[in-house]
């Protein structure tokens, strides 16, 4: 690798060629602040938080763009490089909505972080017009409140650059500028897909999900009601990040244990749910298979994926699998087979989802989606909220003991756990469908390492049988858009796709901790949480879903086989056929 | 959310989409051909509504938000169409200072439009515009080329019953 010398604030430093200043300060230990910033993602320079002083150079720098070359000499604290930062949040925060104390986003903006640690002292000083904007919470899984929009655009970066779909964007010009859809058309009459990308960069309180946390507490409160929680493979790998743990800390028991103590009646784990979609959907593809059903078949757990597809890929919803994801089938067992195991009245059962995900807040809504003619989910919340719910129960959450899910619907395989990573699903159907074809024999291959990783497409064929399997899975939509390009266009001919709406999988959903940018712009968090998830994975006995007992039970004592007549009834649905543009004039 | 759809109905023809789709075709390819190809739309249709700016979107397979950002971005754009009866208000300095922007604030109230939008029947639109060499007559307004002076707010109505 090519480098260069420079000094920063006096110290010597050796940095990669085609580094920026902000990169070559953070080798020295240097933390230059910024705001608009994030790597790969939106690197625009517009903030001018990161001014810093460049010996020889006209006026100031913005670090995160301004490349470093050989002799260079960096300041990054002068008193004239602080007043100048000052000076310009100040005029960011005289167009602030400052409502601090009742800010979601209060304790983790920031923009509030920016303010204490650059000696903001009269925040009002530049105060004059204000623009007021319409609050958007037309969208079922979030609301937009631009009066704390700082214009930064790391939310229409990541919508455009990452997910390729680009519902909002800068509007108008100069004070009047703002964040919005196309002719301020209400987010739900978009092709949103409420994947949730834009609420985890943003760095203050403007976007944020839509909770029903009442609602499940006044359930909870209700002796009418059963109020039971399921909670999803990559909540574990991040929720700790909440309570200040490391990046990829595995809270799996004490997730178990909060739940418990906020009082959800039963505490279920998704994994569960997880290996009952490979049951229902390696039977499908096996069927499809052998029966010349549509190929490729395509996934269908991320409800972000399947609103893209139906927008944008219409033609192409015949190929997504009927099965419910793992949150609905969950929930759809739940108020049938366990709701008649126990005795329960499917309309007295509340049930609830921790998911990493906040267009879960979307699925449950849609049509086809209610096996007891009852919704199957009755409120999805994210990890985030579960935090804030936690913290606001007087729970310590990090002195928690270790707990255990709840039996039946609490036992989860090695091979449900890294659902939560890109790659998972499609090597846990791998697990079952080599074991299946293979003729169900012990030592059946466990691991299946070419579909790991974070790369946002991946290919691969296997061996199996004799047959060439030709596998392919992406994360992140416009990956997706790219791979799903290549099949219409028969360039590739795959049996079996995953896909993942968010970048790296569930780890890195929409619903996760929000990671600040001075972490994230340095550190790969999907590959650190999907770590968290192998390494259960690898800890488990079982690593197989069908020899999951609970699923075992599920099946011989109400469903029959996979891909029954009830199976199907319960655990598949229905896909619609929507355009990208479905405003009305 | 109250979108900014224009209420006037959409009238574009089939020659005209032929012509927009001729004209992207041309400019495709070019870096930067957005602007040329909203400018050329604009001449072709007068202005840029949410069907126009729709087919710039897709046929260029670029998300409609970034032709609505560009078409707000600059002046030169008009998102509504010019009515049949053209509004123009004087917010020059000696106009403004005559109290025009009192007259401009009435005629918003009494067409139930703001600035630059038109009439959901077509027949009013509304621009301000700066000095057009009147100030002795100001506070000065035309419509469609007949020059009004010395206006105050409370005559507006009758003027623009002329024209119903």
């Amino acid at each position: 690798m090519e480098t260069v010398n420079l000094k920063i604030n006096g110290i010597d430093v050796t940095a990669p060629k085609d580094a920026t200043i902000l990169e070559a300060a953070k080798l020295a230990n240097i933390d230059i602040p910024t705001l608009c910033y994030l790597k790969d993602i939106n690197e625009i320079g517009a903030c001018r938080m990161c001014l810093v002083e460049v010996k020889g150079a006209r006026g100031l720098a913005a670090a995160c763009v301004y490349p470093v070359n050989e002799g260079m000499e960096v300041f990054t604290n002068t008193p004239k490089v602080l007043e100048y930062r000052k000076t310009t949040l100040k005029l960011i925060l005289s167009d602030h909505k400052r409502e601090c104390l009742s800010c979601v986003r209060s304790g983790q903006c920031e923009l509030q972080e920016l303010s204490r640690n650059l000696g903001v002292d009269f925040e009002d000083q530049f105060d004059g017009a204000k623009n007021v904007s319409e609050i958007d919470d037309s969208a079922p899984h979030m609301i937009r409140d631009n009066n704390k929009c700082v214009l930064c655009r790391r939310c229409s970066a990541v919508c455009e650059n990452v997910q390729g779909i680009g519902v909002i964007g800068a509007n108008e010009r100069g004070f009047a500028t703002e964040i919005a859809s196309p002719f301020d058309l209400p987010l739900n009459t978009t092709s949103c897909v409420s994947c949730g990308q834009c609420i985890a960069v943003c760095p203050t309180g403007a976007l944020y999900e839509k909770t029903n946390v009442d609602d499940i507490l006044a359930a909870i409160a209700d002796p009418e009601k059963h109020v039971v929680v399921q909670a999803a493979p990559a909540v574990r790998a991040a929720l700790g990040e909440e309570f200040g743990l490391p990046i990829g800390t595995n809270v799996e028991g004490k997730l178990a244990a909060s739940l418990r103590r906020i009082g959800f009646e039963k505490v279920f784990d998704t994994n569960f749910s997880a290996d009952l979609t490979i049951m229902e959907e390696a039977n499908e593809l096996l069927e499809r298979v052998t029966k010349g059903g549509k190929l490729p078949m395509i996934t269908s757990c991320s409800p972000g994926w399947i609103k893209y597809c139906e927008h944008y890929f219409p033609d192409m919803t015949e190929n997504l699998s009927t099965c419910k994801s793992p949150q609905q089938m969950f929930g759809a067992t739940v108020k049938t087979y366990y709701a008649e195991k126990m005795g329960w009245d499917p309309k007295s059962i509340v049930s609830v989802s921790v998911m990493p995900c906040t267009a879960k807040k979307f699925e449950l809504t849609r049509d086809d989606q209610a096996a007891a003619g009852v919704p199957d989910i009755d409120y999805s919340m994210t990890t985030r909220e579960l935090a804030g719910l936690i913290k606001r129960m007087g729970i310590d959450f990090n002195s928690l003991p270790n707990e255990g899910f709840d039996s039946p619907l609490g036992s989860g395989s090695g091979a449900a756990v890294i659902f939560g990573a890109t790659g998972g699903v499609m090597e846990a159907a791998l697990r079952t469908a080599v074991w299946t074809l293979t003729g169900k024999k012990d030592g059946s291959p466990i691991e299946f390492k070419e579909v790991r990783g974070t790369a946002g497409i991946k290919e691969a064929t296997y061996d199996v049988n004799g047959t060439q399997v030709k596998v392919a899975v992406a994360s992140g939509l416009k990956n997706a858009n790219e791979l799903l390009t290549k099949v219409q266009k028969g360039e590739a001919d795959y049996t079996f796709i995953e896909i993942m709406g968010c970048p790296g999988g569930c780890v890195n959903g929409g619903g996760q901790p929000r990671v600040h940018a001075k972490v994230r712009n340095f550190t790969d968090i999907r590959a650190e949480r999907a770590k968290a998830l192998y390494s259960i994975d690898e800890a488990n006995t079982m690593r197989f879903s069908h020899e999951n007992p609970d699923v075992q039970a599920l099946y011989k004592e109400y469903l029959g086989e996979p891909g029954s007549e009830k199976a199907h009834h319960i655990l598949h649905t229905s896909y619609v056929k929507r355009k990208v543009h479905e405003y009305k004039v | 959310m109250s979108s900014k759809i224009c209420s006037v109905p959409f009238k574009g023809t089939k020659e005209q989409e032929a012509q927009l789709k001729a004209v992207i075709n041309d400019l495709r390819d070019q870096r930067g051909c957005l602007m040329p190809i909203m400018q050329k739309a604009q001449a072709i249709y007068g202005y840029l509504p949410i069907e126009v700016q729709t087919m710039i979107a897709d046929e260029l397979n670029i998300p409609l938000e970034k032709v609505y950002g560009v078409a707000t971005f600059y002046a030169q754009f008009a998102l509504y169409p010019k009515g049949e009866y053209q509004i123009s208000v004087c917010l020059g300095t000696a106009c403004y200072v005559k109290g025009s922007g009192d007259v401009y604030d009435k005629l918003q109230q009494k067409l139930g439009i703001t600035g630059g939008q038109c009439t959901p029947d077509g027949k009013f639109s509304l621009d301000a515009c700066r000095c057009i060499g009147a100030c002795g007559l100001a506070p000065v307004m035309t419509i469609n080329g007949d020059v009004y002076g010395k206006l105050t707010p409370d005559k507006v109505e009758g003027i623009l019953a002329n024209y119903k």
